[in-house]
């Protein structure tokens, strides 16, 4: 009880135990479970709704698949990154989360190559059909998240200069973007398997 | 006596008091903000609602155009929602949360600023569009494809539904903060059975917030998708579904509905047994059952749709869940009326407004599920018998509840009472004025009347009913301006009330009137429901509230450590509502919202959180 009288704010005191940014990022999850869960939907409602247009054999599996494989690889270097900074390795700590801003670009890069390739030699626009106007929707949400997800890290990566993260020092900032993380790659796993696999 | 650490404004200048108000991370402070400014909503709300009741008094009137009037009755509805009741039992989320769970402030108090800012600067947002080009007109639940721009190619739309993600913003950050607040900030020995109801009403209030907004944030998504870069969600000529828009909406708003009388519950759960100084029977079943309520919400959205042609089997199933969530619903009435039943009764303006509230929810409860029955709803759906149960529920329920609430902490937050004998008679005149309003249009919905119509012909047998409503209306009018008045006169020249005027049971009642800033100077430890009754009475288990050691140690601290002032959040709120101006009125406001929103990003971050 007495945490709160000495004014420290690093380390909160609270009835669970739990950190209080942890526990609202949490509930912001959840949130956006919903989000991405109605959006979901949404799309396989209209997976078949092509209209006669372009469907679901526009999509390129095999790009897909590969950035897929460096998503999901992104989070063990966001685990990665959070040991070696627990360990007091700022270098590594530094070098891993470099790493996942990477493979997140990547990722995006193969985002933004498929879309103009679908709207440039496929003749899908949002616009053509639904089944269009789902995928790019929820794909281009998704990007979205990820996209932001690269700009916080690299926050967190200059903090790391600004004398956060140190040895013994608590990590929160690089606990929450991982949670965040680790979700936004999730939300892919089902999106892949449920509109490119199925 | 401590002392407190946070830079204040000098409060002595006009100026200085405006930026104390503008930049307050206070909970106690924001609620001051919340309270005014949904009460202000309220009356607009309230106005739009009697120019259509003047158009309706008579058949074949012409008060308003049939334009106009379709604006109104959008309006009335969207601002009751999501600017007036919502935002007032956000009021008393801040008011009293952390008074109830014993903490300083909430978890996160720049965010809880932020929502407030994000709140205000949505509402007006909307409201512009009545002097730039027309208001929403498709109804409060924005029925495709009467949104889309073949319908409605002005922007009229577009206000709403920017208004309505802006507003959703300020809904789920403020939930995500208060079930942060409740879960882990409860003084120690609160444990969640122990909790006042109201706290536990505003958490599963909270939950259902956050998870029911996302559904309409993605429909507005889509909807404005179909406006603005011509794909056809809710178009049929282009292989969508106007109907999906109706599950989007309904799976948010069915919870939605329970978001607005979740805390009007709460609110009663904690004045019956006050004015019967008799703790709440069957508290845990009260509880449970508010959690239940939230559970089973989510699966009856389809009773707004019955008929729309689901089939039998989609009617019946949703049938059954919507009898099945009125079992909950009175179990919470059964243990309202046991807490009564043996109490020492006193009749006082909070107690008289909870007790409506029960009763008329009451009313409301059984015409809901009349509806909740296919073949009955089938004849009356979309007439004013609809109109009549969503007003027992919300109005009976929910704005009886909020303003019992407000007769009953008014003491606690300026230290004055509200003048009692004005509060009766605020509350008569209300619940009379509301029964003539609302009763009569049950009758109008059977005898045929629809809803949403800008007027009628004289020899429907409509007229009585009709005359009865827009008298009633005004007396609900009138009854306002009284309690308006009441209001303000005392806040300064009220009865002084002292720190407990009520012999309430609740941790607030402990603590001085109104608070100070940092509510309490040792934090207490629980260890029953009625802490302070406890404490008054030697009773409870081991005389409760006793002062933790650990407390005790901080009174030679001369330090509580308070949050500082920050006017980030109004910027980044003003930031963000600037970007949807720029996607109706010019692009420009969009890289002006992005700045602003990205510098105040920084500067919140930068900013020592005190
Ligand atoms: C006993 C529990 C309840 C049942 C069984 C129930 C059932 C229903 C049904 C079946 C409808 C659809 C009527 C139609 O459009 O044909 C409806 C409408 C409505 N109900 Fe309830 N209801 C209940 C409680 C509540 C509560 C607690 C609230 C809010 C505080 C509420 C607010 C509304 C509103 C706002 C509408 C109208 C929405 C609109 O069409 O604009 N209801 N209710
Ligand atoms: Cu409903």
């Amino acid at each position: 009880m007495t945490a709160e009288a000495h004014g420290h704010h690093e380390e909160h005191h609270s009835s669970t135990g739990l950190d209080n940014r942890k526990l609202g990022m949490w509930a912001f999850l959840g949130s956006e479970t919903m989000f991405f869960g109605s959006l979901i939907l949404v799309m396989l409602i209209n997976k078949h709704n092509t209209l006669g247009g372009p469907g679901q054999e526009v999509l390129d599996l095999v790009l897909t698949s590969f950035t897929t494989f460096v998503l999901l690889t992104s989070s063990l270097a966001m685990v990665l990154s959070l040991a070696a900074f627990r360990n007091g390795s700022l270098l590594w700590g530094r070098i891993w989360l470099g790493m996942v801003m990477l493979m997140g670009l990547i990722f995006l890069g193969g985002q933004v190559y498929e879309f103009t390739e679908f709207v440039t030699h496929k003749d899908l626009t949002p616009s053509t059909n639904l089944f269009g106007a789902s995928f790019y929707t929820l794909v281009g949400f998704h990007g979205a998240h990820v996209a932001i997800g690269v700009l916080w890290l690299g926050t967190v990566l200059a903090y790391s200069w600004r004398g956060r993260f140190q040895p013994g020092m608590d990590m929160w900032g690089i606990e929450l973007v991982g949670l965040y993380w680790h979700f936004v790659d999730l939300v892919w796993v089902a999106i892949f398997t449920l509109i490119y696999l199925i | 006596m401590a002392t407190v650490t946070a830079t204040a404004p000098d409060t002595r200048t006009f100026s200085g008091t405006a930026w104390s108000w503008i930049t307050t991370v206070d909970h106690k402070r924001i609620a001051v903000l919340y309270l005014v400014t949904s009460l202000a909503f309220f009356m607009l709300g309230g106005l739009e609602a009697l120019l259509m009741r003047l158009q309706l008094a008579t058949p074949e009137a012409d008060v308003v155009s049939a334009e106009r009037f379709t604006e109104l009755f959008t309006m009335h509805g969207t601002t009751m929602v999501f600017l007036a009741l919502m935002p007032l039992s956000a009021a008393f989320f801040n008011l009293l949360v952390p008074l109830m769970i014993g903490a300083r402030d909430v978890a996160f108090p720049r965010l809880n600023a932020l929502s407030y800012w994000i709140y205000l600067f949505g509402g007006i947002f909307m409201n512009i569009s009545f002097v730039a080009g027309g208001a929403p007109n498709a109804g409060w639940f924005g029925y495709a494809p009467l949104t889309d721009t073949a319908f409605e190619a002005t922007h009229a739309i577009d206000f709403w539904a920017f208004g309505l993600q802006i507003l959703g913003v300020s809904s789920i950050l403020a939930s995500i903060n208060f079930i942060v607040t409740i879960i882990n900030m409860r003084a120690p020995g609160m444990t969640l059975n122990r909790m006042p109801m109201f706290v536990w009403m505003s958490m599963i209030t909270a939950f259902l917030i956050i998870f029911a907004f996302p559904a309409i944030t993605i429909g507005l998504v889509l909807l404005l998708f179909d406006r603005y870069i011509e794909t056809s969600f809710f178009i049929p000529e282009g292989g969508g579904d106007p109907v999906l828009w109706q599950h989007l909406f309904w799976v948010f708003g069915h919870p939605e509905v329970y978001i607005l009388i979740l805390p009007a519950m709460g609110i009663v759960s904690e004045i019956l047994p006050t004015y019967s100084r008799k703790p709440l029977f069957g508290y845990a079943v009260v509880a449970y059952s508010g959690a239940a309520i939230a559970l089973v919400g989510f699966g009856v959205w389809t009773h707004h749709m019955f008929t729309v042609g689901l089939g039998p089997i989609a009617d019946t199933a949703f049938a059954i869940s919507t009898m099945a969530i009125a079992v909950p619903t009175g179990v919470k009435i059964f243990n309202w009326i046991a807490t009564l039943y043996g109490g020492s009764i006193s009749l006082k303006s909070p107690m008289l407004f909870a007790v409506g509230m029960v009763s008329m929810f009451i009313i409301g409860g059984l015409s809901g599920v009349m509806l909740g029955s296919p073949p009955i709803d089938a004849q009356v759906q979309d007439t004013y018998f609809v109109v009549a149960h969503l007003h027992y529920v919300l109005f009976g329920g929910t704005v009886f509840g909020l303003f019992g609430g407000i007769y009953h902490w008014f003491p606690k937050f300026t230290g004055r009472f509200m003048h009692d004998g004005w509060g009766k008679v605020h509350w008569l005149l209300m619940l009379i004025g509301f029964n003539l309003t609302f009763l009569p249009q049950h009758m109008l919905g059977i005898d045929g009347m629809p809803r949403r119509v800008h007027t009628y012909a004289a020899d429907m047998g409509f007229d009585l009913w009709n005359m009865m409503s827009t008298v009633g209306s005004l007396m609900i009018g009138f009854s306002f301006l009284i309690f308006i008045i009441n209001a303000l006169r005392s806040i300064r020249h009220g009865e002084p009330s002292g720190s407990d005027p009520w012999d309430g049971g609740t941790l607030e009642w402990t603590i001085p009137s109104p608070p100070p800033v940092y509510n309490f100077a040792h934090i207490p430890i629980v260890d029953s429901r009625y802490p302070a009754w406890d404490l008054k009475r030697g009773g409870g288990h081991t005389g409760a509230v006793a002062t933790a050691p650990e407390a005790d140690a901080e009174a030679d601290e001369p330090d509580i450590h308070m949050p500082n002032p920050s006017y980030w959040p109004i910027v980044m709120a003003a930031g963000m509502v600037l970007a949807a101006c720029g996607l109706i009125f010019h692009q420009a406001f969009i890289l002006l919202g992005a700045v602003l929103f990205a510098i105040s990003l920084l500067g919140w971050i930068e900013e020592p959180a005190g």
